[in-house]
């Protein structure tokens, strides 16, 4: 028996079905954003009430909530994986000495994107699902390898040319309905980037791949009780494959979006968004232990995460060590929120 | 499961293949093998590798060099660390993932009592044993921190030491008002390279010394039942009188202690920090250590000493790397590598397959006789 | 293939390392036959039906599917699923962090997508039609562990299978329960079902089924018809030797268990607990047993822990031996010498990759303190004596806990706290899930206990047991206290009327 049952013997039925784990901590966080960010609007004002400004948090962290998504994936099925910033940094830095060196266009790049990221899925899946190694382990394996690896590919920051990239890159979406006057009083339309499409989109799909197929619901299975889920009849080796090999290609697309936003390949691209990532998704209500989470939550604790940063630089913190700090006091803070909100859930039960 | 031993043919034994099995399924094996291996290749490869030789250092004593010295004095904050990390993974079923961060803390607050807050400082301002247990103080903090979150709050060890990971260094360098001291008094760095008129690196005494604390912990107190029983079952632990919570804490201190040691180690070889990439990714290498020693990450059982052994391991491969030039920041990826085809062995699935391979011959051949 | 048989398993061999767990077993399953697997524990019961469901492989032997030519290829439980076997584990075997509806249909559907609507619905129905009190759309971690029980049974009778496999799946569920769950058994039964039924309750077997095939030691013993074999006599098979039943052990040990006069050894008052019993008194005496009884989470096991202070203790007095003492946490009631075997073995009992000489020094060596270890000689004597004294099968006393048998990881974790020398001994239902011969010897060396001047509180689901050893017994109705049975009302008629709660006032 798991120890998350808490029971009451007697078998009876609440009036009222008790919220799942996910939905709570889902609430926890949309609630604890809007109160930050209304907050911030209410209390520092200035930047915080221009549209562009919260766009900018898009803008700035479209590879993040890709990263992130996968991460909270793979931390649903149970397990972890610490290697997409790594690979993040690979594939920028693959991808701009392609397009810069090696005369690639668009659409190579994306391909050496997307397969170095599948590849890492791919390997670290088969150790993780097939031979039962730990995924901390794997994952650590291959945040080292990914390092080393870029610094292999060049160890000089590589600044992209490629113009079809730039088009892109520079591509402005406007908003319709949002933008601010500046000191000059003139209309600027508030607009994000491309990679800021894509991320959303990203997030709308995967969410409906974890609420609605049975791949989604099998992470939950897995993550939930993963000897459970065998006995169901789920295939627990491939469910967990699949989960990192999903991870790996977002690690891969997040570093694309990264390569877009920056527009060059440099060894300390993405350096540590793979702890990013993983305070994204916690402060997103996805639990290490697994079967819990959801990446609406993941993408509501990317803006939460980039919010309070904004709000402590505001502050007039500016140095570089408080915005680590204030990460970090914020990872605590949800943390124990969610373990006390867990364990009084468990405990209200018995 | 078992049967009574009424019959001895019930008793299923296989004693060809019994021996070998025995030895690979032994804990020490895979970091003794591994050890053996980069051993083997260093002897073919270039057996100059293993001279040792004395030379004068830049003050003019004689000192020990070579590489197997360098080795063995290099482990040695790694040695320190996979120790602590045993008892913590071994209590709490997870790894602490802060130890670079907060060496840095304790090498920060070691170096601002010493200096007495000036950026350079050519005596010490404080005795060293003040400033070092001072350290040690503040380590055990951090370790009680995290010890608290994971112990009380229930949080996952990764999740919980991944706040002093994000934080460790920042609060390093608040701590010196981002400033980098320098301590030039020589015998601040006696710990970190040589005492005067002694060959060997005092890194080297200083682990011994350590491991031989944890050897007279480990069998003058129940430290290691105790651990290994909150590691494997918890509830009945707590029923069999045993407080689980303060169990988790105290390796977490522990862990802190260590920390504190290495941290010192580690700013006594310079006499000075970069806050950034002190000790980076020794956090790594101090898990690497303790899986290739043959423990389980998810906890429990512990063996100290093959926790040890896979930190030499570890740091011999850096050397051996080192040696033949590979860049420094190309030196994770091949790590990466060697550390994959060692865990891949190690894997109960493959090592049951491997046995297979051995057993099918052993068996066609008795059926032909 | 037998004719009429929807199941033939031939041969089945399987080893651990160390161990044969079965060794050429036989089985037959017929169509629309209830058939009872019987056994004491490890007599190869479970591994037999994980073999059968590829949970294990196996390492000889043939299984034949009715309907299918040729031996069937069972290597996951996915494979037994889809040739038409399911099965109900012991221990819930279900997703709690999925709804309801989805624990029943997860890994039946083929395809990416799923219509959750229909989902809902049928599974709404299901449940209706079987009874049990739970929504579809409810996370399964919010149900009691009864009804998920009743979902996991749900779910694999929902399956259109040939074979239904129910390994002790009324352990958790009470009487009503049971009977609706072998109202849906006969059901399927006659739709042509083949059902294999495991169980440890005799009664049961004798209630539903048709046949009963009985294991022991990882062989086959036989294979009989019901009616051909006497409740006696399938106890001797099982056992291997005669036994003349349930033999009266209160008078074989010499009319023990009988209280005596003097002062409490232990008196509670007004005890309650963060577990949310209400608050009761409780006293026993030297040499004396006594019980609680009442129906599974009627509160019997919070009152014990209440008292070893294993809950929150949140009101109340506790004496011992006349003096006040305070009990926060099990150490100080450990060091008023009381001891206590948890009702859950696996979760709060044995310490599972430890030695057995580990666990059975383990409260001791803490009584004793963390400076303070015992050496390794003084370790190997305690185990070898207790190994000895009380019979434990295990291949040396270096061996994990977890590799024993249910049974004698019992013994381990009650030589344990024998080895402790207490008072005043708590066993909450030292007897669940171990063979018969165990048992008796439990409730033998229970009553030896308390000739020896020891107190004792013995918890167990069966009445027979209760009454064959406790002088004594506090019946426990919806968390509290209802009642207190002595002397000549000590009946089975007078302990049910007394749970039922129709006899009050």
């Amino acid at each position: 028996m798991p120890k998350g049952i808490a029971v009451d013997k007697k078998g009876q039925l609440r009036s009222r079905p008790s919220m799942s784990d996910t939905n709570l901590l889902l609430t926890i966080t949309v609630v604890v954003f809007f109160i930050l960010y209304l907050s911030a609007i209410l209390a520092l004002g200035g930047g915080f009430t221009k549209p562009q400004n919260f766009l900018n948090i898009l803008n700035n962290n479209a590879s993040l909530i890709v990263l992130s998504c996968g991460m909270s994936i793979v931390m649903i099925t149970g397990g972890i994986d610490i290697s997409v910033g790594a690979v993040t940094c690979l594939v920028c830095m693959t991808c701009a000495v392609n397009l810069e060196r090696q005369g690639g266009n668009m659409l190579t790049a994306l391909l050496i994107g997307l397969g170095i990221g599948l590849a890492f899925g791919a390997v670290q899946g088969f150790l993780v699902a097939h031979l039962g190694i730990q995924p901390f382990i794997v994952s650590l394996a291959g945040m080292f390898f990914a390092k080393g690896m870029t610094t292999i590919v060049s160890k000089e920051p590589v600044r992209v040319t490629n113009e079809g990239f730039l088009a892109v890159k520079d591509t402005r979406i406007t908003v319709p309905g949002l933008g601010s006057n500046n000191k000059l009083g003139e209309y600027i339309p508030a607009y994000v980037e491309v990679g800021v499409v894509i991320a959303l989109l990203v997030v709308v799909l995967l969410f409906c791949l974890l609420r609605w197929t049975r791949l989604g619901r099998s992470f939950y299975a897995v993550g939930g009780n993963n000897q459970s889920a065998n006995m169901l009849g789920i295939n627990v080796r491939r469910t967990k494959f699949l989960a990192h090999v999903l991870c790996g290609l977002l690690a891969g697309l997040g570093g694309i979006l990264y390569f877009l936003h920056v527009g060059s390949g440099d060894v300390a691209n993405g350096a540590g968004d793979e702890m990013n990532a993983i305070a994204s998704s916690i402060i997103g209500g996805t639990l290490l232990t697994g079967g819990v989470g959801n990446v609406a939550g993941t993408f509501f604790g990317v803006l939460s995460l980039n919010t309070i940063k904004r709000i402590v630089s505001a502050l007039g913190f500016d140095e570089a060590w408080w915005s680590n700090i204030t990460v970090a006091a914020m990872l605590c803070l949800f943390l124990v929120v969610q373990s006390i909100v867990l364990l009084r859930k468990n405990q209200s039960k018995q | 499961m078992s049967t009574p031993v009424k019959d001895p043919k019930t008793q299923v034994k296989r004693p060809d293949e019994s021996l070998f099995k025995r030895l690979t399924r032994h804990q020490m094996f895979i970091p003794l093998a591994a050890l053996t291996l980069l051993v083997l290749f260093n002897l073919i490869a270039d057996p100059s590798f293993f001279a040792v030789s004395l030379k004068e250092n830049s003050l003019g004593n004689p000192v020990l060099s070579g590489n197997l010295i360098s080795v063995l004095d290099n482990a040695s904050e790694l040695v320190i660390l996979a120790i602590g990390m045993t008892l913590v993974t071994a209590s709490s079923g997870g790894q602490d993932i802060s130890v670079g961060a907060t060496m840095a803390i304790a090498g920060s607050v070691i170096l601002r009592m010493v200096c007495g807050g000036q950026i350079t400082a050519d005596t010490l301002h404080m005795p060293l044993i003040l400033a070092v247990l001072i350290g040690v103080l503040a380590t055990m903090l951090c370790g009680a921190f995290n010890g608290a979150l994971v112990a009380y709050f229930k949080i996952q060890p990764m999740v919980a030491t991944l706040i002093m990971y994000t934080a460790g260094r920042s609060i390093a360098a608040w701590i010196n008002n981002n400033e980098l001291p320098i301590m030039n008094d020589l015998t601040f760095k006696y710990a970190g390279t040589f005492l005067p008129g002694i060959p060997v690196p005092t890194p080297i005494f200083i682990t011994i010394f350590v491991i031989v604390v944890f050897w007279l912990v480990l069998k003058f107190t129940n430290l290691g039942l105790y651990t290994q029983s909150v590691g494997i079952n918890p509830n009945s632990s707590r029923l069999n009188g045993i407080n689980p919570q303060a169990i988790k804490l105290l390796t977490y201190v522990i862990l802190g202690v260590c920390v504190a040691v290495a941290g010192f180690i580690r700013v006594s070889r310079s006499g000075s920090i970069n806050y950034s990439r002190i000790a980076e990714n020794i956090e790594m290498d101090a898990i690497l250590a303790v899986a290739l020693g043959g423990n389980a990450l998810s906890g429990g059982k512990f063996n100290i000493y093959g926790s040890i052994v896979g930190a030499y391991v570890i740091q011999f491969l850096t050397t051996t790397l080192y040696k033949y030039e590979v860049p420094s920041t190309a030196l994770p990826a091949y790590k990466a590598v060697v550390v994959i085809l060692l865990v891949v062995l190690s894997a109960p699935v493959v090592r049951e397959k491997l046995s297979q391979v051995k057993k099918a011959p052993a068996k066609t051949a008795k059926e032909v006789s | 293939m037998q004719q009429g048989a929807v199941l033939e398993m031939r041969g089945i061999c399987k080893y651990f390392p160390g161990v044969k767990a079965l060794q050429n077993v036989d089985f037959t399953l017929r169509t629309g036959e209830i058939h009872a697997l019987m056994g004491e524990n490890g007599a190869g019961k479970s591994t037999l039906i994980k073999v059968l469901t590829g949970v294990y492989p196996k390492d000889g032997g043939e299984i034949h599917i009715g309907g299918v030519d040729g031996a069937a290829v069972i290597r996951s439980p996915q494979d037994a699923q889809n040739a038409g076997i399911s099965t109900v584990y012991q221990e819930i075997t279900l997703c709690p962090n999925l709804s309801v509806a989805e624990n029943m249909y997860i890994g039946r559907t083929r395809g990416m997508g799923t219509n959750w609507k229909k989902m809902n619905q049928g599974a709404e129905k299901i449940l209706r039609s079987l009874g049990i009190p739970a929504r579809a759309q409810q996370q399964l971690g919010s149900c009691s562990i009864a009804v998920q029980q009743m979902v996991a049974i749900a779910r694999a009778v929902d399956m259109e299978c040939k074979v239904l496999i129910l390994d002790e799946p009324t352990s958790s569920l009470d009487e009503q329960e049971v009977q609706k769950l072998f109202g849906l058994m006969r059901d399927l039964k006659a739709k042509g079902v083949g059902i294999i039924f495991v169980t440890h309750f005799l009664e049961q077997v004798y209630e539903v089924c048709d046949r009963i095939t009985v294991l022991r030691d990882g062989q086959l013993v036989g294979e009989y018809v019901i009616e051909d074999l006497p409740r006696v006599q399938l106890v001797s098979k099982m056992l291997g030797k005669e036994l003349d039943d349930m033999a009266d052990i209160k008078s074989e040990v010499g009319g023990a268990g009988v209280s005596r006069e003097g002062a409490p050894v232990l008196e509670a008052r007004e005890l309650c607990s963060s577990a949310g019993i209400k608050p009761f008194d409780f006293e026993i005496r030297r040499g004396e047993v006594n019980g609680f009884t009442g129906l599974l989470g009627s509160g019997r096991s919070e009152c014990v822990r209440a008292i070893f202070g294993a809950d929150h203790v949140t009101g109340g007095s506790v004496r011992v031996n006349g003096r006040d003492v305070k009990i926060h946490k099990p150490l100080d009631a450990m060091k008023q010498g009381i001891g206590y075997l948890p009702e859950d073995r696996k979760g709060d009992g044995i310490v599972g990759d430890l030695s057995v000489r580990e666990n059975i020094i383990l409260a001791l060596q803490v009584m004793k303190g963390f400076f303070r270890p015992f050496s390794r000689a003084q370790a190997v004597a305690f185990a070898d004596e207790y190994i000895k004294l009380l019979e434990i099968k295990t291949a040396s006393a270096d061996t994990p806990i977890k590799s024993l048998s249910g049974g004698n990881q019992q013994k381990c974790i009650l030589a344990r706290w024998l080895l402790t020398d207490p008072k005043y001994l708590i066993l909450d239902e030292p007897t669940r899930g171990i063979d018969i011969g165990t048992k008796i010897e439990i409730q033998k060396l229970v009553l030896k206990l308390a000739a020896a001047g020891k107190s004792v509180t013995f918890i167990s689901s069966e009445i027979d047991e209760m009454l064959r050893t406790c002088s004594r017994l506090i019946v426990m109705r919806d968390r509290k206290a209802v009642g207190e049975l002595t002397g000549e009302d000590l009946t089975q008629a007078k302990i049910m009327a007394t749970i039922a709660g129709g006899d009050e006032a």
